[in-house]
């Protein structure tokens, strides 16, 4: 038990370490920009790695936790003028609330039954946020999210929102660490490992799935409201279907049951895109091309598969 | 009340071509128990292949549809032989996701082949509509329809009444038994792919000339044909047809009648409801599938 | 003994050369652009892209501006405002460009000003909304014509024509929610009386449901606000369901496209529309007519495809930006205060003539209206 304790603590102070160390010696803002929009990707990431990975629930809506974390606190904070910080909590709670609503009768199916259900919550949420265009200012977008203060510090794009944002990670990432090591975590293991059983000896399947989709929704919302005061407008289709899958895509191609699978995921398909920016015309194709090959080779993602390729190799050399 | 018969008609229209797509989903899920995320990519390149081959290239009509569709079921075989088959874990997530992949490469392939704009292509008999009760119906949706029962129909009897339909439902439901009893099972699946994938390109060859076709259009018909097949029930052949129809037809009350702006959340609602009310969907017995 | 001064001539030539063309790269003007170009707005990207890689080819060829020959890099939105802020940073903070052209949307826009007026980097975008130009922003430009003129243009000629009641059928994107809102907006003005507004989804397939609504409410005309191939849908189905009152489109389908894609459907169709559609049947006294002749057969001849107003929005943006770079060294607030100064300059989109209160600088001429009859466009 200590020596895993141990390692973890140095995983920590390793990330600690590297998220430092690139924050404070890189000038150039459009490097830490593509940090920071990793950092957000990545709580997407954990929230969903929690549901899918270890649950075994396919959601191809969360995005719409995303939509609903932004536009909640750009709408309280942009046209009512709260503070923003206290808009934070009303996304995470509204979040929270309609996920709790969605999740108990949606929670029930499983299979393909669940991944439509999530995806038809996913387009109903998007075209609510499209078409309620009065409050939410419609396809065309909201306009005039203030910027994130705290006191006398103003956290524009650059260093500092790169810290606020990764100092957040590293929160979301002990309370998820925490979260497996708990009882909670036991019994989620349980259920993925066989959920009959785990009713049988007496899980509550239904409360344990509910509860994690909360918590998925809450650093959705997060990831939301970190976005809205970076880029300080949003509009309906960067929540839309087709993030969603992105987002499946992270934590698939990272692995699932894995809380840096989640990093790792949301690092590819952040840098992917930047990446292919000369080949514009077939990032599609290439982007299908690695989900495809990912998925047919490593099903459990790039961090299983990348090791076992380095055991295999390490074999044949022995 | 007028404008009522011409809601249903276009609720007809639009349901024809959810039905048409439906059908080729559920009869792969019928004889494979997958559900395949790109079908609407397939309908894609139906319509499109149609696009060059009729259009552009001038083929007579017969031949360039069966071009088409042979375009269609080729690339639903390539697609099962490399995808699916190779998969190393065949878990629904993973093929999910292997689908999804497959839809997104099929588009920037489309994207890069046909370019970016939209076509559009004339209809198979005479633009003109007909007049019923006041209220105009286009010809092409009556072949739309026609199209949809005769796949309906024709899978049907297929899986019922031929050998091989038989073998490939003995498959989905227990694939071992089904090798067994010595059904070469590999085969079913290339075949159950490459009929799914046909029916896919001949959905598209007839929607085309009542869509725009290009490159994205299969996205939101894929999505729609989906909730069109679980509303009638997965695996369900009629179902889908019927569930396509009915989809249809509350879209376009709901447009009508309520608001237009909200006519595509119609769509998820009512599968939100069949989902949580009758999750076999309206015509099928069959149950919720769990992982 | 030969092969030694062929080498050492080789390495004193390159040696002189290096520094040259080190100085040469170093003089460079680096200007960056964010378009569309694939993506559901690819219509316009597309066209936006070429037109000003070819611009900036033409202005090379010219000797450059002040001797500094243009670098232009182009990255692509792909319609996502998440993207366009990857971009505008990259460019900003990467590429180091003293100004910006594009992007071609109004999401994708209004999600990039925010970092190009913090980083004080001119920028010209090829978006219609009114919002990027209202409230003016010291650092932010537009060519294209708003939807406001456009609205107003139709209006103009419905008013002529006598119509009262209209029936009003748009997109559920921005460009629809934009026009919506002028369109409900202007009416009283012009004395006419929206009676019904439905809209659409960009990739429908049919909409007979929502015109049949319309037509029921008994509406003088009908206008559709939206891009390809929506209204081409929309005319398909009008003619369908035998609807004689006249349809108006907006100049979103002002391309030839719009009329292969309608085919029969599209005659009378009225629409207002940039002078670029029309130029063969222009006035030769009209200073644009020239500028578009110009434009049209260097498009024309360099890539495959008609020329259509939405790469003029590039064409224009360039060159204005090329005009602002004259005399500037470089200079971002130079180039944004001779940007702002900017005064008659005849393009393809229209005349501009910056202020300090308008940064778009059209007015209500640069567009016409035309109506299509038997596959072309017509003046009315």
């Amino acid at each position: 038990m200590t020596d895993n304790k141990k390692t973890i603590w140095i995983e920590y102070l390793v990330f600690i370490c590297a998220v430092s160390v690139f924050g404070l010696a890189t000038e150039n803002t459009y490097y830490l920009q593509i940090m920071t929009f990793i950092g957000i990707n990545t709580l997407l990431a954990l929230g969903l790695n929690m549901l899918m990975g270890y649950t075994g629930q396919v959601s191809l809506g969360h995005a719409a936790f995303y939509g609903i974390g932004a536009y909640t606190t750009a709408i309280l904070s942009g046209t009512y003028g709260m503070n923003p910080w206290l808009a934070l909590v009303c996304a995470v709670a509204a979040a929270v609330l309609i996920a709790f609503i969605v999740g108990l009768p949606t929670l029930r199916l499983s299979g393909y039954y669940l991944a439509m259900g999530t995806l038809g919550f996913g387009m109903i949420v998007n075209i609510v946020l499209r078409e309620w265009a009065g409050v939410t200012g419609g396809a065309s977008g909201f306009v005039g999210i203030p910027m994130l203060e705290a006191g006398a510090l103003v956290f524009m794009s650059g260093a500092g929102y790169y810290f606020l944002v990764w100092g957040i990670v590293f929160a979301a990432m002990i309370i998820c660490r925490r979260l497996l090591a708990s009882r909670t975590g036991r019994a989620l293991r349980a259920i993925h490992d066989g959920e009959n059983a785990a009713v049988a000896i007496g899980i509550n399947t239904h409360f344990l799935k509910l509860e994690i989709f909360m918590f998925s929704a809450a650093l959705g919302a997060v990831a939301g409201f970190l976005y809205a005061h970076f880029v300080l407008f949003i509009s309906p289709e960067s929540f839309g279907f087709m993030f969603s899958i992105k987002i499946v895509t992270m934590v698939v191609i990272g692995g699932m049951a894995s809380v840096w699978g989640a990093l790792l995921g949301a690092a590819v398909l952040t840098l992917l895109p930047e990446v292919l920016h000369g080949f514009a015309e077939y990032e599609m194709i290439v982007f299908g091309l690695i989900l495809m090959i990912v998925m047919i080779f490593m099903p459990q993602g790039l961090t299983r598969g990348i090791m076992d390729m380095i055991r295999t190799a390490g074999r044949a050399r022995a | 009340m007028q404008e009522i018969v011409q809601y249903l008609f276009s609720g007809i229209t639009t349901g024809a071509v959810y039905a048409v797509i439906a059908v080729g989903l559920s009869m792969l899920y019928s004889s494979t128990e997958l559900i395949n995320f790109a079908h609407g990519e397939f309908v894609m390149i139906g319509a499109l292949a149609m696009v060059t081959l009729w259009v552009r290239i001038g083929l007579p009509l017969p031949v360039a549809m069966a071009g088409a569709v042979a375009a269609g079921c080729l690339l639903g075989l390539m697609f099962e032989r490399f995808a699916i088959r190779t998969a190393r874990n065949p878990e629904p997530i993973t093929l999910i996701i292997i689908t999804v992949g497959a839809s997104i490469f099929l588009k920037g392939v489309a994207m890069i082949i046909w370019g970016k704009d939209p076509f559009s292509m004339p209809a198979f008999s005479s633009h003109e509509s007909i007049e019923i009760f006041g209220a105009a119906l286009l010809p092409q949706s009556i072949w739309i329809v026609t199209a949809a029962l005769v796949l309906a129909g024709g899978i049907h009897l297929f899986l019922k009444q031929t050998l091989t339909g038989k073998a490939m439902v003995a498959c989905a439901v227990n694939k071992k038994a089904a090798w067994l009893s010595g059904i070469p099972s590999e085969k079913m699946g290339i075949l159950a792919f490459g009929i799914s994938a046909g029916c896919g390109a001949v959905a598209g060859i007839f929607i085309a000339p009542i869509t725009m076709s290009s490159y994205d259009m299969g996205t939101l018909l894929g999505i729609k044909g989906f909730c069109a097949a679980m509303i009638g029930g997965l695996g369900s052949l009629w179902g889908a047809f019927a569930g396509g129809l009915l989809l249809g037809i509350l879209e376009s009350m709901g447009a009508g009648l309520i608001s237009s702006g909200l006519k595509d959340a119609i769509a998820f609602v009512l599968l939100l409801l069949i989902l949580y009310i009758r999750p076999g969907g309206l015509f099928a017995a069959k149950e919720a599938k769990r992982f | 003994m030969k092969q030694k001064h062929l080498v050492l001539a080789m390495l004193v030539t390159s040696l002189l050369i290096l520094p040259v063309s080190g100085a040469m790269a170093a003089n460079v003007y680096k200007i960056g652009g964010i378009f569309s170009v694939t993506g559901r707005a690819s219509f316009l990207g597309d066209p936006e892209k070429k037109t000003m890689e070819m611009m900036v080819e033409q202005i090379n060829a010219a000797g450059g501006i002040d001797g500094h020959m243009l670098e232009a890099v182009i990255y692509d939105s792909e319609g996502d405002p998440a993207k366009a802020v990857s971009a505008v940073n990259k460019l900003i903070h990467k590429d180091k460009v003293i100004a910006i052209i594009g992007p071609s949307t109004t999401p994708t826009t209004l999600a990039v000003v925010n970092f190009t007026k913090r980083a004080n980097v001119p920028l010209i975008s090829c978006a219609a909304g009114i919002k990027i130009t209202t409230p003016v922003d010291p650092w932010v430009f537009k060519t294209a014509q708003s939807d406001l003129l456009a609205v107003a243009a139709v209006y103009q000629q419905m008013k002529a024509a006598g119509i009262k009641k209209i029936g009003i059928l748009t997109v559920s994107n921005a460009y629809g929610e934009s026009g919506k809102k002028q369109l409900l907006g202007q009416a009283e003005k012009f004395g006419i009386q929206v009676i019904l507004n439905e809209s659409f989804g960009a990739k429908d397939t049919d909409t007979t449901t929502q015109l049949a609504k319309i037509k029921a409410a008994g509406p003088d005309a009908i206008i559709c606000w939206g891009t390809n191939p929506g209204p081409a849908v929309v005319a398909k189905n009008a003619k369908q369901l035998k609807i004689d009152i006249p349809l108006y489109q907006s100049h979103g389908v002002g391309s030839p496209k719009f009329i292969e894609l309608a085919g029969d459907a599209a005659n009378g169709n009225i629409l207002p529309t940039g002078k670029i559609l029309v130029t063969s049947l222009l006035d030769d006294s009209d200073p644009q007519k020239k500028v578009l002749q110009d434009y049209q057969n260097a498009y024309e001849n360099k890539f495959s495809g008609n020329v259509s107003g939405f790469g003029g929005y590039a064409y224009d943006a360039v060159n204005l930006l090329a005009g602002a770079l004259k005399g500037s060294s470089g200079d971002k607030q130079k180039i944004r205060d001779n940007l702002e100064a900017t005064k008659g300059y005849v393009g393809a989109t229209g005349e501009f003539n910056f202020t300090p209160q308008d940064h778009n600088g059209l007015s209500p001429d640069a567009f016409v209206m035309v109506k299509i009859k038997n596959g072309t466009w017509t003046l009315l």
